[in-house]
């Protein structure tokens, strides 16, 4: 270990070091001046932000670090810089929600914060024991987050269910691990790719080890048939924490599943191409064609998060670098969209009551035109719309599985796209073509209009201008 | 010159979109500017199209106004704009369109800006997709202007909009996913998004044949062709009236332009040895719908039930091309069936446009489409009537009218392939007129249905202008619709020349 070394793990240190600090300082911070809790946060990411994009600048080969166990590579570098984007987005939006709900407290952002640690770990795993911990880290966060309002029952019980089912899935993860380890007696994810290259390990054990690896991801995922939590834990917990479960974690997610599968277990890919297959079909049709019997929004973009996770393992399943770039633009344009969604919803609760049901979006055009158009544009996005960005996100995952010869899945994936746009015009129609119950204009917080609109444009002109991320993305597989 | 020459497509492109969002900040307080700032845009992007024509070299059929960017590099995707003789009279229809649709909805009361702003933005989005010459780019275009519509139906519509627009936008987004799935395999196959290389790109029979159905589902479901013509009547019944008149005189268009820019040269093959469907359904759209529109009641529904069969002319004309060649062998008398097709295209703009706002006058009178609660209006609207009965005489094919032009064209172009495929294309001579005429005697003539009818006012100043410029064009082109053809001609010849010749790869 050397300077150098510590170097390339800089804004993990940094993370870690200022989720401490604002976890002791909130201690000494009375409940009036909470805004500088939330300031100090803010300005963690911005810092790491400059750390991170200082690594980002000379494109460099992947580094390794601490004995293979930590990578440090452009594909690490841009998902840690949307990581922090959307944290940052995540905490404005929260802020006003938290306030609402009387849950404005310090441990949301020393959690929140330990979860994004949790993601940049993942992100930068070397070895399997890497990936774990920074899996484990960014879950246990999770969980508490969930459970943040001790007197919800509701809450409690997301977070109950979140917490078991949560475990059960790192348990399977772990144990899938523990046969690769045996099977290829190393951790290090470069290794067991070398060792998979050399044919010599025992294929059974092999085969046992990646389904349990692949299901525990599925699981993570919320992937059908594995994705039965998915929609009670977005239902139970408080909006502003859906919001953060439902945007951050899948960035890690994203990697966790190109660190195993990608870059330790290259070497099975048949095999675990033939499950993802399975697992990409289910989600997109149970994903969206459940999603329209919803009431609950909340359970409905749930459900649509689903069919998402379906888009983003169509993506990595082709098993090219444009099926990866493809799979990686997806996940930061749906944590873009589901962030700027949820906020929406956050901005209907008042006094703390959230709006849960879709009748709550009733005849929003005319109480608040603006933020009625942004969620439009939100919607539009998540059906996967020209010309905004969703549909440059669901063109490249199709047009990388049809140039890995999936052409019949990518048709079903067209059609459920199609029934899915269904549920995303109802709200649209919920909000511009019916009369509101009340016409009481929406009240929010400057800094909270100012960042849903960015959210809201963001879509239509990361669309008009799609080119720079997609060329971000295609690079960051490059070589 | 030049340099506005390059530039011209982008304008007619972007000032009235960039136009339509201002308009969404003008509050509802303002509604007299946000009208006059409509109108306004919405003139000058129509003098700008003049200048297409007016720069247009007809000689040729090399894409002119031409302007390339790059947008997406990873995908090698242009911002490729240009037109040729096929797509410049459709973006004069649609600039013309738009002016039209501006001044008839001066009467809108409700979020007249945002009334305003989604017709701009959607006359916007119609003219980027005729001058797309990258298939991505008229991908977008084609797609993005369902967000308008699908509003334009479901905001200002009638009581069932809410049905009418989502079935509208879910047919056409079904229909579109496929030619989404065909142009990405295009793309894996050739490395081009441009549609000229996808023109040049040689493709076995097999893949034409897929790739045809592909193309064939997504501008079925817009022309709309039978048996995917069902939103069709929905939609034009709930849609306000600008909305029903954007839709029938463009939008249902763009279905058939797409099988002239895509269908036909990307799959020739495939459309050689499958024109029997798409004839045979054509064939099922004049006969078959020509009865059902017989049937209606509702005035609007009728005019929706004879733009279905009107359009299926348009199909008719377009693969009549195959059997004439196979008939006679004569390539250059192939092109008269695509010619006429054209026509019958930009006719059937003004004509149904026309007839959809005639309806439109009186419904904003009368509250009601149905033809019942009429009768006699010729007597308490004497010039009303004579403009509503031109033009549903032009629907009819009346010689003299643009109706009667392309509809001769076709009729001409069938007998070449097939002495039957006339007979039953001719069936709409009588059917239309059946239909257009008993309307006619139904809600103009006769004794005055009821005291409603009685208190009827003639038409304003604003109605007077907009019916004016539709009859002139009307009778404009069916007395002398040399200018048209002539204008589209060098491109046809070059279309039926490049489709005729297999692109089976050898």
């Amino acid at each position: 270990m050397n300077i150098v070394e510590i170097q390339l793990a800089l804004p993990e240190i940094f993370i870690a070091v200022m989720a401490c600090v604002i976890l002791i300082a909130d201690l000494f911070i009375s409940d009036r001046r909470r805004g500088l809790t939330h300031l100090l946060a803010l300005i963690t990411l911005a810092f790491v932000t400059i750390i991170t994009l200082r690594m980002l600048w000379p494109v460099g080969a992947s580094e390794l670090a601490f004995y293979d166990t930590f990578v440090r590579d452009r594909f690490g570098d841009v998902l840690k810089l949307f990581s922090y984007l959307i944290l940052f987005a995540a905490f404005i939006y929260a802020k006003h929600f938290l306030r609402m709900a009387n849950l404005y407290r310090g441990e949301f952002y020393a959690l929140s914060l330990f979860a994004l640690l949790g993601v940049m770990i993942m992100i930068s795993a070397g070895s399997m024991l890497t990936v774990y911990l920074g899996l484990e880290l960014l879950a246990l966060s999770s969980y508490a987050l969930v459970a943040l309002n001790r007197d919800s029952a509701t809450g409690s019980e997301a977070g109950m269910k979140y917490f078991i089912l949560g475990s059960l899935a790192s348990g399977i993860l772990l144990f899938g691990m523990s046969l690769i380890y045996g099977a290829t007696g190393t951790l290090a994810l470069n290794e067991i790719s070398a060792s998979l290259a050399s044919g010599a390990d025992d294929q059974l054990l092999l085969s046992f080890g990646l389904a349990f690896i692949v299901v525990g991801i599925a699981f993570k995922f919320g992937a059908v048939p594995f994705h039965m939590w998915l929609p009670d834990v977005y239902q139970g917990a408080p909006a502003a924490i859906t919001l953060l479960i439902a945007s951050l974690p899948k960035l890690g997610y994203l990697a966790l599943i190109i660190r195993m599968l990608e870059d330790g277990m290259s070497g099975l890919h048949a095999d675990w191409q033939a499950m993802l297959v399975v697992l990409a079909a289910l989600s997109l049709i149970l994903g969206n064609v459940v999603a329209i019997a919803q009431s609950n929004i909340k359970r409905m973009l749930g459900y649509s998060t689903i069919s998402h996770v379906g888009f983003i393992l169509l993506g990595v399943l082709a098993g090219t670098a444009e099926g990866y770039a493809a799979a990686m633009f997806y996940t930061i344009v749906y944590a873009m969209m589901s962030a700027g969604t949820f906020a929406v919803m956050i901005l209907l609760s008042h006094d703390g009551i959230e709006a849960e049901n879709l009748e709550d979006f009733r005849g929003l055009a005319k109480r608040s035109p603006w933020f009625a158009l942004m969620m439009l544009m939100l919607m539009f996005s998540l059906a996967g719309i020209p010309v905004f960005v969703g549909f440059f996100a669901k063109w490249q995952v199709i047009a990388a599985a049809i140039g890995a010869g999936f052409t019949g899945l990518s048709v079903l994936a067209v059609i459920t796209a199609v029934i899915g746009a269904f549920y995303y015009l109802r709200v649209v129609k919920l909000m511009y073509f019916d009369e509101p119950e009340n016409t009481d204009a929406i009240e929010a917080p400057a800094d909270f209009k100012a960042m849903l609109s960015i959210n809201g444009l963001g879509m239509i002109l990361l669309g008009l201008f799609s080119g720079g991320l997609i060329s971000l993305c295609v690079s960051s597989f490059a070589g | 010159m030049d340099a506005l020459n390059s530039q011209l497509l982008s304008l007619l492109v972007w000032l009235p979109v960039l136009g339509g969002l201002a308009l969404l900040f003008v509050s509802d307080s303002q509604a007299g500017l946000a009208k006059s700032i409509a109108l306004i845009i919405a003139l000058v992007a129509f003098v700008l199209s003049l200048l297409l024509i007016a720069g247009f070299d007809s000689s040729t059929a090399a894409i002119q106004f031409e302007q390339k960017l790059l947008w997406i590099e990873a995908f090698k995707i242009h911002y490729h704009l240009g037109i040729d003789g096929l797509s410049l009279p459709l973006i004069v229809l649609t600039t013309l369109t738009t002016v039209i649709v501006v001044i008839s909805g001066w009467a809108v009361q409700d979020r007249v800006g945002h009334y305003m702003a989604a017709f701009l933005i959607l006359s916007g989005l119609m003219v980027g997709m005729f001058s797309a010459l990258d298939a991505m780019l008229f991908y977008v275009f084609f797609e993005a202007m369902l967000v308008p519509m699908f509003l334009i139906i479901g905001i200002w519509g009638g009581p069932n909009r809410i049905f009418a627009t989502i079935k509208f936008f879910l047919f056409t987004f079904f229909g579109s996913v496929f030619m989404l799935i065909a142009l990405i395999w295009l793309y894996l196959q050739s490395g081009s998004f441009a549609v000229a290389d996808l023109h040049e790109f040689p493709i076995s029979l097999q893949a034409q044949i897929w790739i045809f159905l592909a193309f064939l589902i997504a501008f079925a479901v817009k022309v709309p062709m039978w048996p995917v013509h069902t939103w069709l009547p929905d939609a034009h019944v709930e849609a306000p009236t600008g909305g029903s008149v954007v839709l029938a005189a463009v939008m249902l268009k763009i279905g058939g332009y797409g099988l002239v820019r895509f269908s036909l040269p990307i799959a020739p093959d495939a459309a050689a040895a499958l024109d029997w469907l798409v004839i045979g359904l054509s064939l099922v759209a004049i006969v078959y719908i020509g009865f059902v529109a017989l049937a209606q009641r509702d005035m609007k529904k009728l005019i929706a039930y004879s733009s279905i069969s009107h359009m299926g002319f348009v199909t008719l004309g377009l693969f009549l091309t195959f059997a004439i060649v196979r008939s006679t062998g004569d390539v250059s008398g192939a092109a008269l069936g695509i010619s006429g097709g054209m026509v019958q295209m930009i006719s059937h703009g003004f004509i149904s446009g026309a007839m959809f706002l005639a309806v439109g006058v009186l419904y904003d009178r009368m509250h009601s489409r149905q033809i019942a609660d009429y009768g006699g209006v010729a007597n308490t609207m004497p010039w009303f009537a004579m403009f509503a009965v031109l033009f549903f005489m032009a629907n009819s094919g009346l010689p003299g009218t643009s109706g009667f032009v392309g509809e001769f064209m076709v009729i001409l172009a069938a007998f070449k392939a097939n002495f039957w495929f006339a007979f039953l294309a001719a069936m709409t001579l009588i059917l239309g007129a059946g239909y257009s005429l008993w309307l006619v005697k139904r809600v103009f003539y006769g004794e005055i249905g009821n005291d409603s009818v009685a208190a009827l006012k003639d038409l304003n100043g604003r109605e007077w202008l907009v019916m004016t410029v539709l009859a002139l064009l009307t009778i404009g082109l069916g007395v002398w619709p040399h200018p048209l053809i002539d204008m589209m001609n060098a491109s046809i010849v070059e279309l039926v020349n490049h489709i005729t010749t297999t692109k089976i790869a050898p």
